[in-house]
């Protein structure tokens, strides 16, 4: 009972991620918001701020950004009811499980997007200069801009206001405005970042 | 060109534990600065494939880059180069928070850091609608298109695909006939 439990809610998260992977266009961040409506919001598998963590804890970690992927397979894992019932009779398999959801999560975000990409990139590539290729990858910025946009004020939105809202804007835009316009390396931002939570500003 | 799969993996093990974020600057570096593997214009146009590609654009020039030198072999060196050392640190990470997650001084942290990091990805969106004035579709359809996505995405709540596909395909026409109008004319 407790194995079906565990490996059907894998079995879902991989399905899930792996449809999305195919329309990730921009990166796993743009899928970001679609993530977070079915673990949060339609199946209650994790909490807004474990989702929240998952995310500015990738963007701490060396990788690309969909390092989150794997962190939330692993998280909800580590919540799930079915799994705790083993935690007292053998802890060393939730640890293993949790490992096995982390990679299944990142293999499913990866693999679909991976298997499209190598084809379309050959095809595309033999044929760059034609208006219809040119057309689908100019039609497709403005949408993909927006995609970033919605992600980031999701993540704004998701911080649990301690101090108002209005410094944590403040220190949002600034972050944004110092990327636009500066080659500041981005590591100073994050630890400046985690510098204005410790002095609790935000 | 790298002489071994082997050393595939590793030149996209070391660029995948570099990037904090600004991972195309250090892609490039690594790449053509360092290795002399591609050319400054090589680069520039694999990148723009990768990135409009679905899936994470490193991952996928990583695997682009592979494919060329090695074939599918080549391909899942670049790729697992990219994701497998740097999710086994992100889990040691979340172990290690974890326990200090019930810090209220960890709590603060991240609050901070969640603010910056909703900045650093809204920063680059900037520097994307920054280029938007040169887009063959003008200033101004451009913005229609990207504020139609934002608020159905952002505002609405509505599913990413029902908005990604009809939106698509409209950008896709439009283009088509901006680039045709610029051939006759």
């Amino acid at each position: 009972m407790t194995w079906s439990v565990i490996w059907w809610q894998m079995w879902d998260i991989f399905w899930h991620l792996f449809m999305l992977s195919l329309i990730a266009i921009g990166g796993a961040i743009t899928v970001a918001p679609d993530i977070q409506r079915y673990l949060v919001v339609d199946n209650g598998w994790l909490t807004p701020m474990q989702f929240n963590n998952a995310i500015a804890l990738a963007q701490m970690a060396p990788g690309p950004n969909l390092m989150f992927i794997p962190l939330l397979g692993w998280q909800v894992a580590l919540n799930s009811p079915a799994l705790n019932q083993l935690s007292a009779s053998a802890p060393w398999l939730v640890w293993i499980i949790a490992v096995l959801s982390a990679f299944s999560a990142l293999l499913a975000i990866v693999l679909p997007s991976s298997l499209l990409t190598y084809q379309l990139a050959s095809w595309a590539h033999a044929r760059r200069t034609r208006i219809g290729i040119k057309a689908f990858k100019a039609g497709l910025t403005p949408v993909v801009i927006a995609l970033l946009v919605a992600a980031a004020l999701l993540i704004a939105q998701g911080i649990p206001v301690v101090n108002g809202r209005l410094p944590q804007i403040a220190l949002t835009v600034l972050a944004a405005v110092l990327v636009w316009r500066t080659q500041l390396h981005l590591l100073w931002l994050i630890a400046g970042g985690a510098l204005a939570g410790a002095l609790g500003w935000v | 060109m790298p002489a071994s799969i082997s050393e595939l993996f590793w030149a996209f093990t070391r660029i995948a534990l570099q990037g904090f974020g600004g991972v195309v600057a250090i892609v490039q570096r690594e790449l053509v600065d360092k290795r002399g593997w591609l050319t400054h214009q090589e680069f520039t146009e694999e990148w723009a494939v990768a990135q409009i590609m679905p899936g994470p654009n490193v991952v996928n020039l990583a695997m682009i880059l592979g494919g060329r030198y090695f074939g599918w072999r080549g391909a899942i060196a670049g790729v697992l180069g990219m994701v497998v050392m740097p999710t086994f640190i992100i889990l040691v990470l979340a172990v290690t928070l974890a326990n200090l997650i019930d810090y209220p001084l960890t709590r603060d942290i991240m609050r901070g850091v969640s603010a910056v990091s909703a900045g650093l990805i809204g920063g680059a969106a900037l520097r994307m609608l920054g280029h938007l004035n040169t887009h063959v579709l003008g200033l101004r359809i451009c913005l229609v298109l990207f504020t139609t996505t934002l608020l159905a995405i952002a505002w609405l709540r509505l599913p990413l695909i029902g908005v990604l596909l009809p939106l698509a395909a409209v950008g896709w026409l439009l283009s088509y006939r901006a680039y045709q109008r610029a051939v006759t004319t």
